[in-house]
């Protein structure tokens, strides 16, 4: 068995807690020599129970370690462990680096930014739509883009980095071949191709709810700054946050309005001293040395719209709109209405986000 | 002595001739009804027997043998006790069989010799008026539903005397008259308007297409944002019934036994709104005894179905091929059935479970339950939905505006006009509406200009159309331009239709 085949096993027993792992490895100095001791030399270890013995014993069989470490490369999955070379230089860093990570596509390159877009699974219209707005922005500006290939926030901020064609990358709480949820399955094989996916996790391990905070330590461990674009007040996205803190990460939230539910753990931070961001430059600037320059000026003016256009334009915000209040706010009849908002989507200056809802688009 | 009755039998919505044959002659004291009978018609002896008694006619101690023919037709109701106590007193000669010439006899008897009401009688009248019949008896309740028909005398008979002395010329009646005109004009006014509705501009420009061109239509939107209330308005914006279409609802209702209060002509536009527990046998006309189901009854009108997910998924999908069709066809061991469906489907859901999605302060749903929820409804079902739209929640400024609200009666002059474009555009082809358009017909009836087929093509890449989507954005491009008296499509019909376009599959796929 080779050396990587040693870190494969340990790094895929999944029922082993982060901690146990460092301790087997720090009790026998390498994964090669925990394979070949025998079952006695674990017990000295006060950390592991029976029951982990039991375990670890079902799984030193050399022939299925090696007939799985094969099957990796027949499922486009790569593997590289903290002694490797290629094993991002930010997660080495944090507390309880993972031992080893899976990972399809591409890791995230040494230098350049990477900046989490995090936030809530059920978000709003406006949620979505910022989270995909910066993102693709920041994408543009050559940010990669991480988050978590959850619903809601995670999806839009991949989705952005991709119409941007940036690079995004998504951690998982579960084996790197296995999309969950099912809904971002789009998403994820464009990832495999336009950045990555990866895991701490072994192929075949199922998504448990206590991987899902260990995964956000990943988050924050491999990106230079954190953005919450919405979060309640108990969120999922706090632990990152958290997480993040700890890491010495900057930590960046979208403002919401007092009282709005959706918004409230992002006011709490903000409260707490993150830094407020109401577009990308906010972000940017803080390292804008690394990054490409972004030009100033892209931005929609209307000259080429047509005066009732320009109307319909005007009423429209960030803020989803339904059809019957920009016909009462831009006084139009509906009919003519809907042709004017076909048109101004056709030019790319809205977009139809529901049905019957619009926003205005962003770049 | 031999004597013979006419009478007649429902058949789906249709009605045929029922012969009632009654022999009296020598042997035990029996009196026998033949001829493939329900229940209810075999009951009729003990019934005829005894209001025959109670008339004050005496049954002699003899064979009394009745034969209903075609005795290959299974009878079923009880409109043949009539027929049956006309065709005894015949036989028994305190009839003669010269007056009963030309005549049709239908009706139910109670105990006393009283004639009740009875359901049907519409399509038998008018079946005998088609026969060549001159007279036809009917209940004294359900008399002005027959004297509909124009060109036959329809008599209203309280009780077995009163009728037995008109034949033999002792009592006068007079015959029920109802004149056509009287018919006409007496439409009566619905209850609801669209005035009464604030706001919610999008839904009412929507509802205007959906029925001048009969497409059916889909309302999404929170609990309270006025969906029913929406659909309940539909039928006021309606043509009004011709006197043909009218009666062959009143047919329909005829034979349902929804002809209430002597009501002689059903004149208003049908809404029928059938709570979602409802069974596939009623929503769709069947049983032992096949009867109209709400989508006949719904004929030429409104099928409302609030709550749409809620509709158990069986019942639901068994609406695809009437909505195809304009028709339903029942097939029992009895008989083959054929009841009219051409109905406009109005069917409302909220957007979630919970009602309130994407207003994300009040909805916790996730985004899975929400395409759960949503997809309860089957594809191909929604492929017949031409326009769908969300309704919001009005606000409360909205409420309280003082405004000045387009009447149901003018909305239904512009929808007037549209359906004139449709007749004379499909007078040589077997549609009346551009919702039945085929796809072949669409090449032919909504061709595009150079422009407007650059915009299609366009909607058609942008938003990821499926060629079912795209067919049905013509179809209401059609119809819009239609309410415009315009007789080629314009890229704002174009547009705007894209704008009510139903929920493309992809479409959902994006939450």
């Amino acid at each position: 068995m080779t050396k990587k085949e040693y870190w494969y096993w340990l790094c895929s027993i999944s029922e082993l807690s982060q901690k146990k792992k460092e301790a087997i490895l720090s009790f026998f100095s390498s994964p090669e020599e925990a394979f070949k001791e025998k079952t006695e030399a674990f017990s000295r270890l006060e950390i592991l129970t029976n029951k982990d013995i039991e375990r670890i014993d079902n799984s030193r069989k050399e022939s299925s370690v090696q007939e799985n470490y094969a099957k990796l490369k027949s499922k486009g999955i790569y593997f590289v462990t903290i002694e490797d070379g290629e094993y991002p230089e930010k997660l080495r860093n944090i507390y309880e680096s993972p031992l080893g990570i899976f990972y399809k596509g591409k890791l995230p390159a040494k230098e350049g930014v990477n900046i989490a877009v995090i936030g809530a699974r059920n978000c709003s219209d406006y949620g979505r739509e910022m989270a995909r707005s910066f993102a693709k922005e920041l994408a543009k500006a050559g940010v990669g883009i991480i988050s978590g290939l959850a619903a809601g926030i995670d999806g839009a901020a991949h989705d952005g980095a991709l119409m941007a064609e940036g690079d995004t990358f998504g951690v998982l709480g579960c084996g790197a071949d296995i999309c969950y949820p099912v809904e971002n399955f789009n998403l994820y094989l464009k990832m495999c191709m336009s950045g990555g996916i990866l895991t701490e996790y072994a192929p075949g391990t199922q998504p448990r709810a206590y991987h899902f905070p260990m995964r956000n330590r990943i988050i924050s461990g491999m990106s230079d700054g954190i953005l919450v674009v919405e979060a309640r007040e108990k969120s999922g996205s706090l632990i990152t946050v958290d997480y993040g803190l700890e890491q010495g990460k900057n930590i960046y939230a979208i403002p919401g309005r007092p009282g709005d539910i959706l918004s409230d753990g992002c006011n709490n931070i903000l409260k707490m001293g993150a830094k407020m961001c109401t577009e990308t430059y906010d972000i940017l600037e803080d390292y804008i040395l690394t990054c490409k320059k972004i030009t100033k000026g892209n931005k929609k003016n209307d000259k080429l719209l047509e005066a009732n256009e320009k109307i319909v334009y005007a009423c429209l915000s960030r803020i989803p709109k339904h059809l019957n209040d920009i016909a009462k706010e831009a006084d139009f009849p509906i009919g003519e209405l809907a042709s004017l908002l076909f048109q101004l989507e056709s030019k790319n200056y809205i977009k139809q986000i529901r049905a019957n809802y619009y926003v205005t688009d962003i770049v | 002595m031999f004597s013979k009755v006419f009478s007649g039998a429902v058949h789906g919505i249709e009605s045929r001739v029922v012969t009632v044959e009654a022999d009296i002659s020598d042997g035990l004291p029996v009196f026998d009804l033949v001829g493939y009978l329900g229940s209810e018609v075999r009951e009729a002896r003990e019934r005829v027997r005894i209001s025959l008694k109670n008339s004050g006619y005496r049954l002699p101690a003899k064979r009394i043998t009745i034969n209903l023919s075609p005795a290959d037709m299974r009878k079923e109701g009880t409109a043949f006790d009539l027929p049956i106590a006309v065709a005894v007193l015949v036989s028994l000669g305190f009839l003669t069989e010269d007056s009963l010439k030309d005549s049709l006899f239908i009706g139910e008897l109670s105990l006393s010799g009283e004639i009740k009401k009875v359901n049907g009688v519409l399509p038998i009248v008018y079946m005998a008026y088609e026969q060549g019949f001159k007279r036809c008896f009917v209940p004294a309740a359900n008399v002005r539903e027959g004297a509909v028909v124009q060109g036959i005398e329809v008599y209203g008979a309280e009780n077995l005397i009163q009728l037995a002395g008109f034949l033999n010329k002792k009592i006068p009646l007079e015959p029920c008259m109802i004149k056509k005109e009287e018919l006409k004009q007496g439409k009566e006014p619905y209850e609801v308007d669209f005035s009464d509705i604030l706001g919610q501009e999008l839904a009412k420009r929507a509802i205007e297409i959906a029925a001048c061109g009969m497409h059916n239509i889909l309302l999404i939107g929170p609990p309270g944002s006025g969906k029913t209330m929406l659909a309940r308005r539909i039928p006021t914006v309606l043509p009004e019934l011709s006197f043909e279409e009218s009666l062959e609802i009143s047919k329909i209702y005829s034979v349902s036994g929804l002809l209430n209060n002597n009501q002689s002509l059903i004149r208003n536009r049908p809404f029928r709104s059938p709570h979602h527990t409802i069974t596939a046998t009623a929503l769709t006309g069947g049983g032992r005894f096949p009867m109209p189901g709400e989508i006949s009854l719904s004929h030429l009108g409104v099928l409302f179905l609030d709550e749409f997910p809620e509709f158990n998924r069986n019942t639901i999908e068994i609406l695809r091929q009437p909505l195809e069709e304009n028709e339903i066809t029942i097939t029992r061991l009895t008989g083959t059935y054929r009841y009219p469906a051409n109905l406009m489907l109005c069917a409302a859901m909220n957007p979630c479970n919970c009602g309130y999605y994407p207003d994300r302060s009040k909805c916790r749903c996730s985004s899975s339950q929400v395409r759960h929820y949503l997809g309860k409804i089957s594809r191909p079902l929604l492929d017949r939905i031409d326009i769908s739209i969300e309704v919001p929640q009005t606000d409360y400024k909205e409420l309280n505006k003082q405004g000045k609200n387009e009447t149901s009666a003018s909305i239904r002059e512009r929808i007037k006009r549209g359906r004139n474009m449709q007749y004379a555009r499909y007078r040589n082809e077997n549609i009346q509406f551009n919702s039945e358009l085929s796809s072949k017909m669409l090449t032919s009836f909504c061709r595009l200009g150079k422009e407007e087929e650059r915009i299609m093509e366009e909607a058609y890449n942008r938003l990821n159309l499926s060629a079912r989507a795209y067919h049905r954005i013509l179809k209401v491009a059609r119809t819009i331009a239609d309410l415009e008296e315009e007789e080629c499509i314009g890229i704002r019909h174009i547009s705007e239709a894209i704008c009510y376009r139903s929920m493309d599959k992809k479409y959902w796929e994006q939450l």
